[in-house]
């Protein structure tokens, strides 16, 4: 294990930054979002939940697919894949302070867009970054990652960090990892195992004492799918839904999108974009939609999380416990009050 | 504070058990004592999670578009400045008046719970009220805070304890009068340079992710079909993919509202991302005060706004800069 | 700053002028018949009313590319429904205002009344419009960078 003094830190994201990107999480306008480290950035690791989850960096907001050129009677179609391909090999970047639970939502992606058919503007951001997480040892009430098997104590990813007030201490764990330890060796002294392990059992002693941490989610089951789906109370969770997309988009694992097109002056450029199953126009067809009440949409998505997501993936759930909604939502509702509702706490 | 919350339940009880009305609108309690939701109670047993607390921020009137066309009476709680989104959408028709009964409740200003985690006080468990002071309970410690320091931004420029409407009311403790300062940001930005409110508002919008929480919340967003879910439009966007489209989402919704705003603040409060929403829509209302007279949107329920009357000697546009007829 | 004036004399502004039927687009008329020049750069787009024009038009036509909007209707008092241009006055003084306010400069939308008779204003009016911009330069502030891909 290596460490770092706190001070010097600086001089750790300038030396990575030379080579690679470097995001991580930084205040701007108020708010801390991942965003490009420079010198003078308002850097904010002790942030828990970024607004935006690191998903963006892989998965952005709004991401063009590709561009349609007319002259003439020629269409022209430009794959802006290349310029991205060449870009990411350019300069692989690097995603700084990923929390537990938010890299535990990146695998939950990675299940989805690198399986077949793989989805390519996704894999080559995702191959170009190297992730270097950081322990939590501050988690608040909406945190309930443990109840998912996270470990907020030791994240996993390329690399692992753990901070405290003095130092941040660093383990690779991966080929990734080493390589990009290799790069910043030099500013590292060795030690720290001894004060890992008390943070360790001290944010533990935390994790165990969270409100949340007693959710039961057996009976979030595939064979439970009708009885879940058919349950009269979705009716009353979901009455105070305003149907704003703010749980959707703020969810490190929410992965749905929609494909547009937008006229420019010289052709069209067909995008993507974030869609969220709280919307009234979400998996808008030709005969109208599949939902049709808002009740209908909030049982998508909690239905999507914890029964139809694992169903496909060998039980692994898609909720991390990172606790955004829990935060976010404008009128609380949340997807911990579902799992209370339908579930149970272990203690009752 | 909770002899009020208790007067309110058994109000509440009185009229689902006389069958005076079939739902009553209040809040419902939460994982914790900072997070009660808005929530719709149809019988007696379900007001065992009745609560109001300094948590309750959420303006309700929004619900009775949909609750006032069902069957039966509705009751709702309306806080002093809920009372205007109320009368404001009675004036528009989208409610029905007749099927409700307001009960107009007492406010002493609500908290925000951000405002009190951007202290520092973190995994927060417990809060208590008393007077002036808040206690924070959490697994870090205890804290004292002073409640002017955590109020909801928009309780911070309170437009007063007036109930604008009622047909009873449960006030038992004299309310805070009105500050009067919900212009003085807005002051400020206009003494600005135009680059600089360029570079204030690029910043701010740039974060927006586009929930629509702002629109989705807001009581004079009740059109049934946006513009912006609606493909025919030409504008119909998802995602802010350029910066244009920060800017016209907001420039729009904020025209769309102007003379119907009744300042509830309800879109500072829910966004995620903490634009300060607000001062798009103050800009307007300080605008139409200063061209067109004072104006309250949701002080009646009837008449007609700013903008759909005129007068013969009303300024012309290009002499109306800074919102004041030159 | 030789350079800066050189290269402020070779932009062309795009303008969007929307004109009421009744009025202006009929004083534009008049411009032409009586051989009065107006810059080729302004795009009239004819509306029934002044009043017809949403904000959304005055956003969109940034958007594509204009560099300023001007609206064109008839005098109040003369509106051939009466009221529109009233409404008209109200809603543009707030929009306009509302723009300044969020730093998109001030020179760039504009409203005039412009009546049938009055060629010789249609004329004055746009040639001192497209030179206000001319000026003022390129809109940079309200523009979509994708509609300009390839340019």
């Amino acid at each position: 294990m290596l460490k770092i003094a706190k001070e010097r830190l600086n001089e750790l994201y300038a030396k990575i930054n030379e080579t690679m990107g470097l995001f991580m999480p930084i205040k701007k306008a108020g708010e801390v979002n991942y965003h490009v480290w420079g010198e003078g950035k308002e850097v904010s690791l002790e942030t828990l939940k970024t607004v935006k989850s690191p998903k963006n960096m892989f998965f952005p907001q709004t991401e063009n697919m590709m561009k349609f050129k007319t002259e003439g009677k020629n269409i022209e179609i430009v794959d802006v894949r290349e310029k991205l391909a060449a870009a990411a090999e350019d300069k692989p970047f690097v995603m700084f302070g990923v929390k537990a639970c938010d890299y535990k939502a990146i695998e939950v992606l990675d299940k989805v867009f690198l399986a077949e058919p793989v989805d390519t503007y996704y894999q080559i951001r995702r191959n170009a970054a190297t992730i270097v997480t950081l322990a939590c040892s501050k988690p608040e009430e909406s945190c309930f990652c443990s109840v998912f098997g996270i470990d907020a104590t030791a994240p996993q990813g390329d690399v692992t960090t753990w901070l405290d007030e003095n130092y941040l201490y660093w383990q690779a764990n991966t080929e990734k990892g080493e390589n990009l330890t290799k790069l910043v060796e030099t500013l590292f002294e060795k030690g720290g195992e001894a004060e890992v392990e008390t943070q360790k059992a001290n944010t533990q002693a935390i994790l165990e004492k969270l409100p949340f941490a007693n959710l039961d989610l057996s009976r979030f089951k595939p064979e439970n799918l009708n009885e879940l789906f058919d349950d009269t109370r979705w009716e009353e969770m979901s009455e105070a839904c305003l149907g704003c997309g703010t749980c959707t988009f703020v969810c490190p694992t929410c992965q749905c999108f929609d494909i547009r097109d937008f006229k420019t002056n010289e052709g069209v450029i067909r995008y993507r974009c974030w869609d969220s199953c709280m919307y009234s126009d979400f998996t808008l067809m030709a005969h109208g939609n599949s939902h049709t009440t808002q009740m209908q949409r909030f049982r998508q998505r909690f239905m999507h999380k914890l029964v139809y997501y694992p169903s496909q993936n060998d039980g692994l759930y898609s909720c991390v416990g990172c606790g955004r909604c829990v935060n976010k939502c404008p009128q609380r509702l949340n997807i911990v009050k579902v799992i209370k509702t339908l579930g149970g706490n272990k203690n009752d | 504070m909770k002899d009020v919350e208790l007067k309110m339940l058994e109000r509440a009880k009185q009229l689902l058990e006389s069958g005076e009305v079939a739902r009553v609108i209040g809040w419902k309690k939460g994982e914790f004592y900072f997070d009660p939701a808005p929530a719709s109670f149809e019988t007696v047993e379900e007001l065992g999670d009745f609560v109001y607390n300094g948590f309750c921020g959420a303006n309700l009137s929004k619900y009775l578009i949909q609750a006032s066309k069902k069957e039966g009476k509705t009751a709702i709680f309306l806080k002093p400045c809920d009372s205007y989104s109320f009368n404001q959408l009675v004036k528009e028709h989208r409610i029905v008046r007749e099927n409700i009964h307001v009960i107009a409740i007492e406010c002493q200003g609500k908290l925000d719970i951000e405002k009190i985690k951007a202290q520092g006080i973190s995994a927060v468990t417990e809060v208590e009220e008393e007077g002036e002071s808040v206690t924070v309970s959490s697994l870090y410690g205890e804290t004292k805070l002073n409640k002017a320091e955590i109020l909801l931004g928009k309780c911070a420029s309170c437009k007063g304890k007036t109930h604008q409407v009622k047909d009873e009311e449960i006030i038992l403790h004299e309310m805070p009068a009105p500050i009067n300062n919900r212009f003085d940001e807005v002051a400020k930005l206009e003494a600005m340079t135009e680059d600089e409110r360029f570079a204030f508002w690029r910043e701010q919008l740039q974060k927006c992710i586009r929930c629509n929480a702002c629109r989705n919340v807001c009581p004079a967003c009740s059109c049934v079909k946006c513009v912006f879910d609606n493909p025919a439009s030409g504008i119909e966007a998802k995602a802010n993919d350029d910066k244009f489209e920060e800017q016209l989402f907001h420039i729009i919704r904020a025209f769309h509202v102007a003379g119907r705003c009744t300042d509830c603040g309800e879109c500072s409060r829910v966004c995620p991302q903490n634009i300060p929403l607000h001062l798009l829509n103050r800009k307007f209302i300080k605008d139409i005060d200063g061209l067109y007279g004072e104006f309250q949107a949701g002080e009646t329920d009837n008449g007609k706004t700013p903008l759909t009357s005129y007068t013969e000697s009303d300024v012309e546009p290009n002499n109306a800069l800074g919102g004041e007829a030159k | 700053m030789q350079e800066v004036t050189t290269k402020k004399k070779e932009f062309t502004p795009n303008i969007v002028a929307f004109c009421c039927n009744w009025c202006s687009y009929a004083g534009a008329d008049l411009a032409g018949s009586s051989r009065l020049s107006y810059p080729a750069n302004v795009k009239i787009i004819r509306v029934p009313c002044s009043c017809r024009v949403n904000p959304t038009f005055v956003l969109k036509a940034f958007q594509q590319g204009a560099d300023g909007v001007i609206l064109c209707g008839c005098h109040p008092g003369d509106c051939h429904y009466v009221t529109g241009n009233y409404y008209t006055r109200r809603r543009m003084a707030l929009l306009f205002n509302f723009l300044n306010y969020m730093g998109i400069e001030k020179e760039r939308t504009r409203v005039e009344w412009v009546s049938a008779a009055e060629g010789q204003r249609f004329s004055a009016v746009m040639n001192d419009f497209v030179k206000t911009i001319t000026e003022l330069g390129e809109n940079k502030r309200l523009t979509d960078l994708r509609v300009k891909e390839g340019e």
